[in-house]
């Protein structure tokens, strides 16, 4: 054998030897402490998501106009809808019409869940949709390329705020409203993984045994996207939240009554000199649920797509 | 050179006239009459027809977009419904607060995070790292508003340093305007920090692991030099980038901090106009902010030419 050749086995071996041993996707993720800590918050916020009338609350709308304004831990009496009155403990205190913040925050938990998960499919579908048109129509991408570049330069807020504004705010409206903005981002993506692996010799394979166009984008290609697209649902998803709260909280979003973090804060923020606890109990939430979706989406983008952490 | 600058130039011509379509038809492609959606609930059909007749809704739609994009580029983008005002002279008057914020705000971002990405870099996996990145996964989820008024409590209220809100212009005097600037500028300045600190720590450590720079070390440059001369000056250019892209974070952080800390601006213009269903001036800061994004992202890439000089347009 000569010598070039004995190299390329050299080269082999090194590669073999580096690679160790053999773990599932699922190990590496265990692995993760980040995929760990950010997947064990998630998990329990959705347990009182669910369980929300187990956990000691009353129905977040009922209210009391002797239980106005109390501070974190007082007990006052609440009026239930067949006109009792119940003494309840304000574990976050009340707001300025009596009602309970505590059950409005957990209730809150559900809404904001809703929304990011919600948010994220929306984008998701509709970006991997036009992603695949794009990458796979080639007379069509120039035009749906410059479409998403005219998207993408309207800041997103202002997008959410203004569709917002004219479809009306209901839970559907906000949900596809804030998604809008998020869909180019996944266009973008998806746009660029088709066009890579429609280079692969698999696809090429398909593509001469004569298979359909439309199952070779969705049987072929679209497969061997999921893992960079879970990772960037995550993270519409964190931003999703945050973007519900801020339209809740600047008065634009889902009507006042349905108890949401944003809501509870507009609501607050009006005497929060006096009472700083109606802003900062579903401050904290806020905080803690983004930072838990963003914590989990780091650590599946390092685990699941190892190639997008170096980028950043 | 200049033939890069006549065709890049060129090139946001077709993004900022996407941009104006798509501003357009948002009104226009929304289900129902655009008209009754604009007047709201309590209108009657006398106000309906009114403003139907003063957007030329009863038009086909190519000529209002003709009519429309026309006023458009005669820099006339209509009047407001809730202040009777031309919208291009509300923007005016509210234009002061917020290039104020956003300029303070940017600087502090930019002065904060590059020395903390590169030194975040230099001790590559240490403590400072580890809790530099951590922060920014912080930065990245804390909301604004919740930040602000975390600020406003102990800065405000249990310190007493800075006044809670309010807004003064700077002919009122520098030191009362910079007062009531400053938190409102370190609150949005959070997330710029989070963000710019994690690309400047990403490239500088791809430039440190180039062969110049250990010529640089191996030649006995003192290592601050190394770091700044030969590494971040290397990095500058995916630095740069981000700090345009940025742009589009500041002006979603205007919005909701201006609306926290009761300042004047743009960012207050938006939710007033969406609260008063004022929909010539939505359209208008809209694009604003729009065409302001796209212009500062040009004059980054321009920018390209005097950070790299291997890149020759």
């Amino acid at each position: 054998m000569d010598a070039p050749g004995l190299k390329q086995y050299e080269a082999l071996s090194v590669e073999a030897a580096a690679v160790r041993r053999y773990e599932t996707m699922w190990q590496r993720l265990h692995r993760s402490w980040s995929v760990r800590l950010g997947g064990t918050a998630l998990v329990l916020l959705v347990i009182i998501a669910l369980a929300a009338p187990w956990l000691g609350t009353v129905d977040p709308s009922l209210f009391d106009a002797g239980s106005r304004d109390l501070l974190p831990g007082k007990v006052g009496e609440i009026t239930t809808l067949e006109g009792d009155s119940l003494q309840h403990k304000f574990l976050m205190g009340s707001d300025s019409f009596g009602r309970d913040i505590y059950s409005r925050v957990i209730y809150g938990t559900r809404v904001s869940l809703i929304v990011g998960i919600l948010t994220a499919l929306v984008a998701l579908a509709f970006g991997i949709a036009l992603g695949l048109t794009a990458g796979y129509l080639r007379w069509l991408d120039g035009i749906l390329m410059r479409v998403m570049d005219g998207v993408m330069a309207i800041p997103a807020i202002l997008i959410a705020i203004a569709l917002v504004a004219l479809w009306g705010a209901s839970l559907s409206t906000v949900i596809v409203a804030i998604a809008v903005p998020e869909i180019p981002r996944v266009t973008r993506l998806v746009r660029s993984l088709v066009l890579t692996i429609r280079e692969e010799p698999y696809v090429e394979a398909a593509i001469a045994l004569g298979t359909p166009t439309l199952k070779i984008m969705f049987g072929h290609i679209l497969p061997n996207t999921i893992a960079p697209l879970i990772v960037q649902g995550t993270f519409i998803c964190a931003n999703g939240i945050l973007i519900e709260a801020i339209l809740s909280f600047l008065g634009v979003g889902l009507p006042p009554d349905i108890p949401t973090w944003g809501n509870i804060m507009a609501e607050g923020r009006v005497q929060f000199i006096e009472f700083p606890h109606n802003v900062f109990f579903p401050g904290i939430f806020l905080a803690v649920t983004v930072l838990a979706v963003n914590i989990l989406g780091d650590g599946l983008r390092d685990t699941l797509d190892p190639k997008m952490a170096k980028r950043v | 050179m200049y033939t890069f600058l006549a065709r890049r130039l060129l090139a946001t011509i077709p993004v900022l006239l996407i941009v104006a379509v798509l501003v357009f038809l948002m009104l226009r492609l929304t289900p129902g009459d655009p008209a009754a959606i604009l007047a709201g609930d309590a209108a009657n059909t006398e106000q309906i027809e009114r403003i139907r007749e003063s957007l030329g809704l009863n038009r086909p739609i190519l000529v209002q977009f003709g009519i429309w994009f026309g006023n458009l580029l005669s820099g006339d983008l209509g009047e407001s419904f809730y202040y009777k005002q031309k919208v291009t002279a509300l923007i005016g008057q509210r234009l002061e607060p917020t290039i104020s914020l956003a300029a303070l705000t940017t600087l502090f971002a930019v002065l904060v995070s590059v020395p903390l990405g590169v030194l975040a870099a230099w001790r590559f996996g240490g403590w400072f790292d580890r809790a530099l990145m951590g922060f920014s996964v912080m930065g990245f989820s804390v909301p604004v508003f919740v930040l602000a008024y975390l600020l406003i409590w102990f800065v405000s209220l249990q310190l007493g340093w800075l006044p809670v809100q309010g807004y003064h212009r700077l002919a009122d005097g520098f030191w009362l305007y910079l007062k009531h600037l400053l938190l409102p500028a370190f609150t949005l300045s959070i997330i710029y920090v989070a963000l710019i600190a994690r690309v400047t720590r990403a490239s500088v450590l791809e430039a440190l692991g180039e062969d110049y720079i250990r010529t640089a070390r191996a030649k006995g440059l003192p290592e601050l030099r190394v770091l700044v001369r030969h590494a971040l000056a290397n990095a500058a250019v995916p630095i740069v980038t981000v700090i345009g892209i940025g742009v589009a974070l500041l002006i979603g952080g205007v919005v909701v901090t201006e609306s926290v800390y009761a300042i004047p601006g743009l960012g207050r213009l938006t939710v007033d106009a969406v609260l008063a269903r004022d929909f010539p001036t939505i359209q208008g800061v809209i694009l604003f902010f729009s065409f302001a994004y796209v212009l500062i992202n040009l004059l980054v890439d321009l920018s390209y030419v005097f950070l790299d000089p291997r890149i020759r347009y």
